[in-house]
């Protein structure tokens, strides 16, 4: 299979996201240019984390309108998977593929931290990996990660089953205090309707690889290349895996 | 019509203005005095600095670019180097926290990328007055918001820094950025014209009125009012910056450009001028074909905007339409504005009139170099006597009001605003002794950290700046990295006072002998002087950036505590004296006393010791001992262990308890080890001459210190933690209203 990344002029995950699918999960990866029509045969695209167009307006907001968003947008109708990571899940907000808005963080600050997100539904393309209940621990990176929904889009979403991640404590309860942006319901991730357009705001690849602290997010990424019957990684990267000894 | 009046203006004295006549042969327009104006300013010139800048070493065998160019570059094996340099934006800072802040980031970044490299890592050093004025939280909170926005936003990971607090900053905070980027060594770029006739283009933002005379602003003191100068500093747009970075680099690694220099303080002056100079050439520019953001700008205001995120490039005529296209892709114009030229000289066209038409040389090189009298301070602050100090009553108290100092606190609450995993090179988290980051496709890692303790420089310059050199170095060590090279970036009160010209001599010597000891070689910094507003002087504040190499990223070594049942080793020597520790401070109200005495022979076997110790993989936890002493580093160990695993720990030595625990004894580093590797801990310290002692043991829920036999610190390690963690975010929390 084939992943593309999708760069925008102010994607700043998109070297790391791109490192991470071909280096460590051993994919063949390719990036996508946004001024592009062309999505080069992916059979995933990811939207990376980022300042997509600066972001001065709204995070998001101008991307909705990039020439290559057309074609993502057509692609995931279609039942493209889609995988959105932090400002990826704000454009897919603004794209309509899924639904909410984003809000500035309850403490009105950027905030850049380790998170535990607990797995809601193991049964998409994105965490068959995985297993429901399941506590990861992976990097937060943003300012506006305080999902926002009407309360009849948001009973919709939950009755479907539709939340993948929330934010939670290491023992996977939910408080207040880690739901650390003020999301509603602690959402962290959610799908659409059909199941293959999946926005997050936690980065799973800066948890991919030991070296960097936590290998929890390649749940994802092992996800989609079982889920879209890809080969074992064959080759990992020699230094990947290897520990320091890490605090926290 | 020149008069007396418009030279105090610009900053310049009659003598230099009757040099400059000299030099011309001419009497300058006010485009061509603006033009001398910024680029013999102290912060362009050098003016004070010069003549003691040149006792630093310079040379090693990895240097590849030593001071002179945007940044320093040291060889780092297998074709890589790294460009790295500090620089300061101290006066933009108070006047504007959050912009000021922001443009300091953006314009480091620059020096570092104009020169081919990719910048991998940024870091800080702030120092603001104490959090209990409002004013000086609100420059605070400006300042990592600033950072925040324009570091986060470009997608550079901020990965460490230090933080002091002293009243000496109320009015002059300081903000020093420290950046490092990684390049191939066969594709680095200079900022050199060549080639007569080679087209030069303008690319990046357009040139508005924003920062004109911003350097000439850093070159003074400030008085009461600064609302004023607002204009005088630059707004940031990371957005185009990153657009910026992303072409640059491009046309760079495509070879299609043969000189590159970014558009910092003096902006189009001085980089025309230095990249002509340093080509032995001229440059000729058409101003009317400088894009412009507004209406009706004179040539001298386009000569001496600040204006952001600009580059001035020159290729060869056959690849501008190449450079143009990569630019395009960038959604960024790179129109042409002139040519190189022969004669040396910087000639300006305005609407078809010649307006600027000096020779470089005159405008770069011969900005006289001044050695300013110097004179100790007297009496001098380090040499009044202590006071007789009482023994704390409560020894728990103390340490946890030590733990509560926003110095010495936590500042969780600073980084997390910082994006410092973006790149996923990151591999030990803020807060550690050093920064790390891996680096790509090798076993190699990049250790930096920051360092300045300026207590000790106001109280002994001369000590506080070797101290401030072995404690980064130390930073290094503890993390397992050797260091190869040094950045400085040195924050001073007004030259032109004897007694601080004094501390900077101090400090310039002081920094060199520490260099020559370590063996590094010193490749660049930025001077900044006047930090004085209504003639009070910040202390004298020198901040080394040091940059390391670990060989094998898997020996590298974090200060928490891996668990229970370890050893623990204090390494080096407690000593009396508790003159410049924060402590004093804390618990004494004093800010006096001869500093810690450093012995840098003793220093280095320390550090070659904990070297060999953890590149033996001997090692589980490092930890360098520094403000807040024994039981501080103590505590620090237990807090960044994932367990928070606690530690009891006896100690036998003939000092003051209060010194024990709290002392800043120089050269001393917490470890830890499995018990089976401490009997050959123990001989390889005998083997290299280093004082090593097991003192305790790692464990348990308690930071227990004992002292002959009596209990003086029993404290739980939550209690201390909640202190420690909650004592910067708690001077933020909104205040619904004022206390009294």
């Amino acid at each position: 299979m084939r992943f593309g990344v999708v760069q925008f002029p102010g994607s700043n995950c998109d070297f790391d996201t791109f490192h991470v699918l071909k280096d460590v999960m051993a994919q063949d990866t390719v990036m996508l240019w946004h001024k592009d029509h062309d999505l080069q045969g992916a059979d995933c695209v990811v939207l990376p984390g980022g300042f997509s167009y600066g972001d001065y307006l709204r995070s998001g907001a101008i991307a909705r309108f990039s020439p290559l968003m057309q074609e993502v947008k057509a692609f995931a109708r279609k039942g493209g998977h889609v995988l959105g990571i932090c400002n990826g899940f704000q454009i897919l907000l603004e794209l309509g593929l899924l639904p909410g808005a984003m809000l500035r963080n309850k403490n009105l600050k950027f905030l850049c931290r380790h998170v535990h997100i607990r797995l809601e539904n193991d049964r998409t393309p994105f965490t068959r990996a995985g297993r429901r209940g399941q506590v990861l621990r992976i990097p937060i990176a943003h300012f506006d990660g305080n999902y926002y929904a009407p309360p009849r889009t948001l009973a919709e979403v939950e009755r479907n089953r539709r939340v993948v991640f929330r934010y939670c404590e290491p023992d996977g309860t939910l408080t207040e205090d880690a739901n650390v942006n003020g999301s509603l319901a602690s959402i962290a991730g959610i799908v659409n309707e059909g199941g293959n357009v999946l926005g997050l705001m936690p980065h799973p690849e800066r948890a991919s690889e030991a070296l960097l602290g936590s290998e929890d997010g390649r749940v994802v990424f092992d996800s989609l290349i079982r889920s879209l019957g890809a080969r074992r990684p064959r080759n990992p990267v020699p230094a990947s895996r290897e520990k320091v000894g890490h605090d926290r | 019509m020149i008069d007396k009046t418009i030279l105090e203006q610009h900053g310049l004295n009659e003598e230099e203005y009757r040099l400059i006549v000299e030099l011309i042969g001419k009497e300058p327009n006010l485009t061509e005095l603006g033009i001398f104006s910024v680029m013999w300013s102290e912060h362009c010139g050098y003016k004070s600095s010069r003549v003691h800048l040149k006792k630093l070493p310079t040379e090693g065998r990895r240097v590849v670019q030593g001071p002179g160019e945007n940044a320093g570059i040291l060889d780092i094996g297998d074709g890589q180097v790294v460009v790295f340099k500090i620089e300061s934006h101290n006066h933009p800072s108070f006047i504007e926290p959050y912009q000021g802040a922001a443009t300091g980031v953006g314009g480091i970044l620059r020096d570092i990328f104009t020169m081919g490299a990719r910048p991998i890592a940024v870091l800080d050093s702030l120092r603001f007055g104490p959090l209990s004025e409002p004013g000086n939280r609100t420059v605070m909170e400006g300042v990592v918001s600033g950072i925040a926005g324009y570091g986060n936003s470009i997608g550079v990971p901020t990965v460490g820094g230090e933080i002091y607090f002293n009243s000496c900053y109320d009015l002059n905070p300081l903000v020093n950025v420290f950046c490092l980027g990684l390049a191939d060594k066969d594709k680095i770029f200079y900022a050199k014209a060549e080639g007569p006739g080679n087209p030069v283009l303008y690319v990046g933002a357009k040139t508005g009125r924003d920062g004109i005379h911003g350097a000439t602003m850093a070159s003074a003191e400030f008085g009461k009012e600064t609302e004023h100068k607002r204009p005088n500093v630059q707004v940031g747009d990371p957005f185009k910056e990153k657009l910026l970075l992303e072409a640059c680099l491009e046309v760079m690694d495509r070879g299609l450009i043969v000189g590159i220099q970014d558009m910092g303080a003096a902006g189009l002056t001085c980089s025309s001028t230095e990249m002509a100079a340093k080509g032995g050439l001229g440059i000729e520019i058409d101003l009317d074909l400088v894009p412009q953001r507004e209406a009706g700008m004179t040539p001298y205001e386009i000569m001496l905007s600040e204006s952001q995120e600009r580059m001035l490039l020159v290729a060869t005529a056959d690849k501008v339409a190449e450079v143009q296209a990569v630019f395009s892709k960038w959604d960024l114009d790179a129109p042409v504005i002139g040519h190189v030229a022969e004669g040396g000289r910087i000639r300006a066209k305005f609407k078809g009139r010649v307006v600027v038409d000096v020779p470089v040389d005159a405008v770069v090189n011969l900005c006289p170099a001044y050695r300013r009298p110097s004179r100790p301070p007297s009496p001098l602050p380090g040499k009044a006597p202590l006071p007789a100090l009482l023994l704390p009553n409560d020894y728990d108290r103390a340490f946890l009001d030590l733990l509560s100092s926003p110095t010495v606190a936590d500042k969780e609450w600073v980084f997390r605003q910082y994006d410092h995993m973006v790149q996923v090179n990151t591999t030990l988290l803020p807060g550690a002794d050093a920064a790390v980051q891996r680096i790509k496709g090798s076993r190699k890692a990049l250790a930096m950290t920051v360092d300045g303790n300026p207590l000790y420089t106001q109280l002994d310059p001369r000590t506080g700046a070797k101290i401030a050199v072995a404690e980064a170095c130390r930073n290094l060590a503890c993390v397992g990295a050797r260091p190869i090279g040094v950045t400085n970036c040195l924050n001073f009160g007004n030259p032109e006072k004897p007694e601080v010209m004094w501390q900077f001599e101090q400090v310039v010597d002081g920094m060199a002998e520490a260099c020559r000891a370590f063996d590094i070689p010193v490749t660049g910094g930025n001077v900044s002087f006047y930090n004085d507003t209504e003639g009070l002087s910040i202390y004298p504040t020198p901040v080394l950036g040091v940059v390391g190499l670990i060989e094998d990223i898997r020996k590298a070594v974090s200060p928490g505590f891996k668990g229970p049942g370890d050893a623990v080793l204090l390494v080096g020597e407690n000593k009396e004296g508790l003159g410049g520790t924060e402590f004093l401070r804390v618990a004494h109200g004093l800010e006096t006393g001869a500093p810690p005495q450093i012995d840098l022979e003793l220093e280095k076997r320390v550090q070659e010791y904990c070297l060999s110790a953890i590149e033996a993989g001997l090692v589980r936890s490092a930890h360098d001992l520094s403000e807040g002493g024994l039981a501080v580093g103590l505590a620090e160990c237990a807090f960044h262990g994932r367990g928070r695993t606690g530690c009891s720990v006896s100690l036998e030595d003939a000092v003051r308890p209060d010194t024990l625990l709290f002392g800043e004894a120089q050269s001393r580093v917490l470890l830890t080890c499995r018990p089976k590797n401490l009997a050959r801990l123990e001989e390889m310290a005998k083997e290299q001459g280093v004082p090593v002692k097991a003192i305790g043991r790692t464990g348990g829920a308690l930071i227990a210190v004992d002292h002959r036999g009596r209990g003086l610190v029993r404290v739980k390690v939550e209690d201390a933690f909640h202190h420690w963690k909650n004592a910067v975010p708690d001077r933020f929390k909104v205040r619904t209203e004022e206390g009294p």
